[in-house]
């Protein structure tokens, strides 16, 4: 499972950078989801968030989950591209696949990598 | 296998958990006087007296088959059904309307549902279709369902044509009851206006625009302007849309239609007093994720054999729950299966067939009526196979006078129109002769 260092984690598998602002899926939630065959994004361009809040929706073969904001603050952009290639997220989580990007995010309660390993290994199956 | 779910045993053991002494004591609530009440009942018939008083009642029905002769549409139409639908809809292996649910074992099943999908898509001219709703209304409906969600709640309006089938507008608002939308354009009661009048209803908080194709009152117009403009507003619009007519007009994908629905009552479903009906649902590709109902999609086995599966069930409730776009997982799988075998067994040829022969008998009794003095056409927008007939006098009474020698006259626009009580929706398919045509004329000639 590939668990970048420089990344925060929520338990609920999302990552966020606190030097982009870009957020995402972890690898381990891609590959508990399985094939991932939608993405929507919830939230516009110059929307507020706050920590906690639906921001996307993805939808794999036999699951759907629903992602949430890992920071508070301003969502800068929106990753269009994912949304076209959902399966980006499977390939490439971290990189690619980001979904929204935060401008001055404060994040929430989050993990460093090492415990979101641990605390990921514990719910793998 | 018994389906009787719990022994003695087991009853007694969990009235004891949940601490009480029979089952009566679970009624406790509801008064003694109102558990048994005393029926005012006849005394029980034998199974010969009780199926000779049933046949006795139902002989006392008027059917268009025998009994009447039937210009009535005005949604339900009445179409020849090939005796081979009736054959194959009560083969057991199909008589369960369900898609089972381990969908995958009954091959046979999801392969009907995937005819049914694709002949529709094909006949509509739009990517996708689902596998089927309760009818055209309640399809209507979750096109409505589509946009919300598409939209996020974020867009509230709805325009719907005042000339969009009254019943569908009703299903429609009891649908959307809560959700804090409003419906506005059908109140507008001068019905000569262009659908492009709609056009000044479609702001930026616009969801959805729903004409109907051919319209309710039968005339036939070409939406494109109007999808254009809505586009432009960035609403999606739904086209309700008769699949016979479909066979003769251009589909409303090639106008530029985002979502396609309606009654496939017409293909191969008898009348019967109303329902079960079919309803269609049909839509472009980039907003499969967020049709309700099931979708059958076409795959290969492990062995490379062609086989079929349900696909995309993530975006269904039973996975998405609240967040779904419908809580409607059900599809009229047997009336699928019934519009597949009918749309099979005619083939392109046979359809088209039947449509044309709508077209020229309707256009005939059209013809013939609007001679008659007192008579007109409500419109000269062109017509399928059902007009607006303005009469000489209230359309109730017209149609009673029409009973009265056996003809089953055409609807009676004044039940949701007032200002066309003097007018008849009148539908003529391949079932009406050109005897019964010239006797309904015939009839009202001397009116």
């Amino acid at each position: 499972m590939n668990t970048p260092s420089n990344l925060k984690y929520a338990t609920s598998d999302e990552w966020f950078d606190p030097a982009s602002g870009k957020v995402g899926i972890t690898d381990f939630a891609q590959s508990q989801l399985s094939d991932i065959v939608f993405v929507e994004i919830l939230v516009d361009e110059g929307e507020d968030i706050t920590a906690g809040k639906p921001i996307a929706s993805v939808e794999s073969v036999k699951a759907s989950a629903e992602i949430y904001a890992p920071a508070s603050g301003k969502v800068s952009k929106v990753n269009k591209g994912v949304v076209e290639k959902p399966e980006l997220i499977n390939s490439d989580p971290y990189g690619e696949a980001w979904m929204i990007q935060i401008d001055g995010g404060t994040a929430g309660d989050l993990m460093d990598s090492a415990a979101y390993e641990a605390d990921s290994a514990s719910r793998a199956h | 296998m018994t389906f009787i779910p719990t022994s003695p045993a087991e009853t007694t053991a969990m009235l004891e958990t949940v601490g009480v002494k029979s089952l009566d004591d679970l009624f406790d609530a509801v008064p003694k006087k109102h558990r048994f009440p005393k029926l005012n009942l006849p005394p029980a018939l034998t199974e010969m007296e009780a199926a000779a008083h049933l046949s006795d009642m139902a002989s006392s029905n008027e059917n268009v088959r025998q009994d009447l002769v039937s210009f009535l549409g005005a949604g339900a139409y009445n179409h020849y059904v090939p005796s081979v639908v009736d054959h194959m809809l009560r083969r057991g292996e199909f008589y369960t309307a369900y898609t089972p649910y381990q969908p995958e074992i009954s091959q046979g099943t999801l392969q009907a549902v995937f005819e049914f999908q694709s002949l529709m898509a094909n006949l509509t001219g739009m990517d996708v279709s689902n596998a089927s709703h309760y009818d055209g209304a309640t399809a209507t409906a979750e096109a409505v369902s589509l946009a919300y969600a598409q939209y996020r709640g974020k867009r509230k309006r709805i325009v719907m044509s005042p000339a969009l089938h009254p019943q569908y507008r009703d299903v429609i608002d009891t649908y959307t009851q809560g959700m804090g939308v409003e419906t506005v354009g059908d109140e507008e009661t001068n019905l000569t206006l262009s659908p492009e009048s709609l056009i000044s209803y479609i702001d930026d908080n616009t969801m959805i625009v729903i004409v109907q194709y051919p319209d309710f009152l039968g005339r036939i117009f070409d939406y494109k302007k109007l999808i254009d403009d809505a586009h432009a507003k960035g609403a999606l619009v739904c086209v309700v849309a008769n699949p016979t007519a479909l066979l003769m007009l251009k589909t409303p994908g090639d106008m530029g239609a985002d979502i396609v629905v309606g009654e496939a009552q017409p293909f191969g479903i008898p009348m019967w007093y109303g329902g079960p009906y079919l309803g269609f649902f049909t839509t472009k590709k980039s907003y499969v994720h967020k049709m309700a109902g099931r979708l059958v999609g076409e795959t290969m086995d492990v062995r490379g054999q062609r086989s079929y599966v349900l696909t995309l069930t993530a975006r269904e409730q039973h996975i998405k729950r609240e967040r779904a776009t419908s809580n409607i997982c059900t599809n009229q799988g047997l009336l699928a299966l019934a519009a597949s075998v009918y749309m099979s067994v005619l083939g392109k040829d046979g359809l088209s067939e039947v449509a044309n022969l709508c077209y020229q008998k309707a256009h005939y009794a059209a013809n013939q009526l609007s001679k008659l003095k007192g008579f007109k056409l409500f419109s000269s927008e062109p017509f399928f196979h059902e007009f607006t007939l303005q009469c000489p006098k209230p359309a109730s009474e017209v149609n009673q006078y029409l009973l009265e020698h056996g003809i089953l006259g055409g609807y009676d626009l004044g039940n949701d129109y007032p200002e066309l009580r003097n007018h008849l929706l009148v539908a003529v398919t391949e079932m009406n002769s050109k005897d019964e045509i010239d006797a309904l004329v015939e009839v009202l000639k001397e009116m």
